[in-house]
């Protein structure tokens, strides 16, 4: 067990290959492997089945005139029919509500957030960051599990997964909810909310998927294992 | 627990541990670390806090092996992929939507209504007919037929009816597509109506049948709602075809396609018939509350 930067213990221990001792850590506890897969596996569910949805009325504005706001190809959703789509969005919904709220628990009731939130101190870490991925900078020295920028992305996610939850939640009972749709702008702008908060995971997974096929097989593996081997923070 | 941090890379410890102990005690203790305190970030402060075992390289992978076999429950999720178990559990989860909105359902909630200016025209109100918009109702000979747990079963006229209080409120009308529209609609209470035909108020739900093939059915908490209406008017004016004249339901605390058209019987009830609906029994939430 080691003591890392936040103040944060990690579990770590060392492994022997052929001679050369590395140290390993346990990144991600076996309940943050599962609502990362379960999450996973409902977003992508949910943004296949919520585009199908949307084609059925892809507008923001009124019906009468209706203007489609952008038009969906129909291979790229899930479900079918508009009710086909229905049913794995009601469904997935759970999923995704249930896997993320479970998520986030649990990084408070251990502390485990202090890894990953990202903070105010943390905002002089992203352009370096930035400069390293894009701009061919230095590299900044990485002294705790996840560098400023990746503190940021994640955050983020949350903050979509919330965003996009509070506002299903007003389109699914604009009645029921009808504060929460006042808190939004109403229930016509809700849907504007909605669809945004679907464009801000549509622009996290990319790059996340792309940092996942650059850091190799150790890191993926750790997502599903639990354990990285010689993680940069770790030293030698 | 802390130790004094000199910034110094770790100590490779070179404790090895017996073979056979396990490493897992060590992982349930650390996974339930408690921050200690909040710290600025420091250098890389990494000496391990206490002595860390080195794993011999099969102590590694059968590690590796029993955390991925933790994650077997992810498997489950992969019923969905199959088409004999995906139905049932789809239809199981949106049954699970039914239930919560029905919990969420309160009969005293009202709907928002709107100020006059608030209402779209009446041209721009849609008429999202399923089928055709004019299933050929004799406007002048139509009844409501009224049966089940009823103590004045028989025929209703527009004008019995019309003999009740009139409502008449500015809601919004929500579509399944997505679209909503607030209208202006008229007619009178579905609880007035049950109460003045005798209905047994501890029935369970109201079916009704179309004079097109549509058909539908609603939690008699719903239909007893103070806002939920046997709508004969839109805009002041008496139902027009398209929107399902003589008579409709409407509900400003479900969604669209509960609000049935061209209405020609209503029954109360405890069970309902299996056809539940005409586009719930195609898939869609029946309780479908907003």
């Amino acid at each position: 067990m080691r003591t890392i930067a936040s103040g944060l213990k990690l579990d770590t221990l060392k492994v022997d290959v052929n001679g050369n001792v590395v140290p390993v850590a346990y990144e991600h506890p076996w309940i943050v492997r599962i609502c990362h897969w379960l999450n996973a596996i409902s977003l992508f569910v949910l943004i296949g089945s919520g585009l199908r949805i949307f084609i059925a009325f892809p507008s923001f504005g009124p019906k009468i005139p209706q203007h489609n706001f952008l038009t969906v190809p129909k291979a790229l959703t899930i479900g079918g029919w508009l009710g086909g789509a229905l049913q794995w969005h009601f469904t997935f919904m759970w999923i995704f509500v249930g896997t993320g709220l479970f998520y986030v628990v649990y990084e408070v009731v251990t502390g485990k957030f202090r890894e990953v939130l990202f903070r105010p101190r943390d905002a002089k870490g992203v352009w370096p960051m930035v400069r390293y991925y894009f701009l061919f900078g230095r590299k900044p020295e990485l002294t705790e599990p996840y560098n400023a920028l990746q503190k940021l992305a994640y955050t983020a996610a949350v903050l979509f997964g919330v965003l996009s939850a509070l506002t299903g939640l007003v389109l699914y009972k604009p009645v029921q909810f009808r504060w929460l749709a006042f808190v939004f702008g109403g229930f016509h702008l809700t849907r504007v909310w909605h669809f945004l908060a679907m464009c801000g995971f549509l622009s996290f997974i990319p790059g996340h998927l792309v940092m996942v096929l650059l850091h190799g097989w150790n890191n993926f593996f750790s997502m599903l294992s639990g354990w990285k081997k010689g993680p940069e923070y770790l030293g030698r | 627990m802390d130790e004094p941090r000199s910034g110094q890379p770790p100590q490779s410890a070179n404790e090895t541990n017996s073979p056979g102990e396990e490493p897992s005690q060590a992982q349930s203790e650390s996974q339930v670390g408690v921050p200690q305190r909040e710290s600025e970030p420091v250098e890389p402060a990494m000496e391990p806090d206490a002595a860390e075992q080195t794993l011999t390289r099969s102590e590694w992978k059968k590690l590796n092996r029993r955390e991925l076999l933790k994650l077997t429950p992810i498997v489950l999720a992969g019923a969905f992929v199959l088409p004999g178990l995906r139905t049932p559990l789809l239809r199981e989860g949106v049954a699970l939507g039914d239930w919560a909105s029905g919990l969420l359902f309160s009969k005293t909630r009202l709907a928002p209504t709107f100020a006059p200016s608030a209402v779209v025209p009446f041209e721009k109100f849609p008429y999202n007919g399923y089928d055709v918009l004019d299933p050929g109702v004799d406007l002048d000979e139509w009844t409501l037929t009224v049966e089940g747990n009823v103590q004045r079963s028989g025929e209703y006229t527009l004008a019995q009816i019309r003999d009740l209080p009139k409502i008449t409120h500015n809601v919004r009308h929500v579509c399944v597509e997505g679209w909503d529209a607030i209208g202006n609609f008229g007619g009178v209470r579905i609880s007035d109506f049950l109460r003045s035909v005798g209905a047994d108020p501890r029935a369970l739900f109201l079916e009704v049948e179309c004079a097109d093939d549509y058909y539908e059915s609603v939690d008699m908490d719903t239909a007893m709602h103070p806002q939920s209406l046997l709508c004969y008017e839109m805009y002041g004016k008496p139902l027009d075809r398209g929107h399902g004249a003589p008579l409709r339901f409407h509900f400003p605390t479900k969604i669209g396609y509960k609000h049935a058209k061209y209405l020609t019987g209503i029954r109360v009830t405890d069970v309902l018939k299996p056809a539940r609906g005409y586009w719930e029994d195609q898939g869609y939430p029946w309780f479908a509350g907003i």
